[in-house]
């Protein structure tokens, strides 16, 4: 299976939404007739995606603030996003 | 949630699932404009995150770009399910700035012919010029067609439709028999062979297309073994809400009388969802009757659906009757076997839904 590359810029789809949702005290990504609800370290990540920052910039800052950050695990929770439509990248 | 917001139709469709007497004085008045909001928030304040804006035809609320913002504002993911008559670009783009999230027109057939006598109404190269307009405007587009015997041939054709239009999603939906569908069984039903092809030419589409487009196919249940698991279980996650403010746990729920609903009239929707004796009859497992209790499949279909037991069986609380292991499984097989020994050409004439037809249905309770 194919991981995106370093340099490539995620950012949350246009139709899907990330919120912070008071009832479940989490942060959901909303999309057409469905929804996610995000773990800490996924909901972190997706606030990273800005549409500037690069997979590198976003994992260079989780490594500024936390010790055991892996690459290819930011990638898989992107790229599986991305599977669902719900994160795109661009150049 | 979805929030019924209107009866009224310009369409006619003959599977509607809007009840047969929606013209009776039981969804009169329409909730206003502040009573739909105060529902949105106490919605979100419950945990609903989904709102569908549905009816009849939404659109003809001329308070639907308030609803909208009202939605938007409280963080509410809104999703327009609409048959696009009579929606013109200007409108779908004030309803994109009060903060619309996904659009979803319904689509009755590929060629106008078809599509225009299905709905009862001319109303084919406006949902194509809609479609078109929904995708310029930058909404996810959800291309919806309800599936029966006149069209089913169309599968591949439909979904090669929804390609060319840029849809994201294509919902292609079995007809589910309640409402005016279930009165119009005999003519909507399609043959076992009509599903088979069909279903093979999903399957082929969705291997060609990936995730390019996702492809929603509706089981025809009465067709399957076991029952579907209807709305995730009874009250479990799902609500309506009725043009005058009744509260279903699904949009067909209203047609079982041996319940009372309630009303955001007179309830906050907290005390329906959590307290109300509609909503917790049938929640969990503690009301399933033999063979649901010992089945183990009972956490996987939650002994299917309500609607269709009081439909079929006349009784809410048994087992859903499509189950292979219903006592009542004889009267879905009766349906089944009828549509095989009857032509389509000599197949029974559906009732369109219009309002006289059904204030007639009313009238006779």
């Amino acid at each position: 299976m194919s991981v995106v590359s370093s340099d490539a810029i995620p950012r949350v789809a246009s139709k899907a939404r990330l919120q912070w949702d008071e009832v479940r005290s989490r942060y959901v990504l909303l999309y057409p007739e469905g929804l996610v609800a995000l773990n800490p370290t996924a909901a972190e990540i997706m606030g990273l995606c800005d549409g500037a920052r690069s997979v590198a910039d976003i994992v260079g800052l989780l490594k500024q603030r936390y010790s055991a950050v892996v690459e290819r695990d930011v990638a898989a929770l992107l790229d599986g996003l991305a599977a669902k439509g719900l994160v795109s990248y661009g150049p | 949630m979805l929030a019924e917001l209107t009866y009224k139709c310009p369409l006619q469709c003959p599977y509607c699932s809007n009840p047969l007497e929606f013209a009776g004085g039981r969804f009169k008045p329409e909730l206003t404009t502040d009573e739909w909001c105060r529902v949105f928030r106490e919605a979100k304040a419950l945990g609903v995150l989904q709102l569908g804006l549905s009816g009849g035809e939404p659109t003809l609320r001329t308070d639907l770009d308030v609803l909208v913002s009202c939605a938007h504002e409280l963080g509410l993911y809104s999703t327009l399910v609409t048959s696009a008559y009579r929606l013109t670009k200007d409108r779908l783009a004030a309803l994109k700035r009060a903060g619309l999230d996904h659009v979803q027109i319904s689509i009755q057939a590929v060629d106008e012919a078809l599509s225009d006598h299905v709905a009862g109404t001319a109303s084919y190269r406006e949902k194509i010029a809609a479609y078109h307009w929904t995708k310029e405007l930058g909404f996810p587009l959800t291309v919806n067609v309800v599936l029966h015997r006149k069209n089913l041939h169309q599968v591949g054709e439909l979904i090669r439709l929804a390609e060319s239009l840029g849809a994201d999603r294509v919902e292609l939906a079995n007809t589910q028999y309640y409402g005016w569908a279930y009165h119009n069984r005999a003519a909507l039903m399609p043959t076992k062979a009509q599903l088979g092809q069909a279903w093979q030419m999903v399957q082929r589409e969705r291997e060609r297309l990936g995730n390019r487009l996702e492809i929603v196919w509706v089981l025809p249940d009465y067709h399957e073994e076991f029952p579907k698991p209807c709305m995730g279980g009874w009250a479990r996650s799902y609500i309506t809400v009725t043009p005058a403010g009744e509260v279903w746990p699904c949009h067909a729920a209203g047609r079982i009388t041996s319940l009372t609903f309630e009303n955001v009239r007179e309830h906050p929707l907290e005390w329906i969802w959590c307290q109300s004796e509609s909503f917790n009859r049938f929640r969990g497992e503690h009301w399933m009757p033999e063979p649901c209790r010992s089945c183990p499949r009972k956490a996987v279909d939650f002994g299917g659906c309500r609607c269709q037991a009081f439909l079929i069986a006349g009784d809410a609380g048994v087992t859903d009757p499509v189950c292979s292991l219903s006592p009542h499984r004889k009267l879905v097989d009766a349906a089944i076997a009828e549509v095989e020994r009857v032509t389509a050409a000599e197949a029974a004439d559906w009732t369109y839904r219009a309002a006289p037809a059904s204030r007639a249905f009313a009238a006779k309770g």
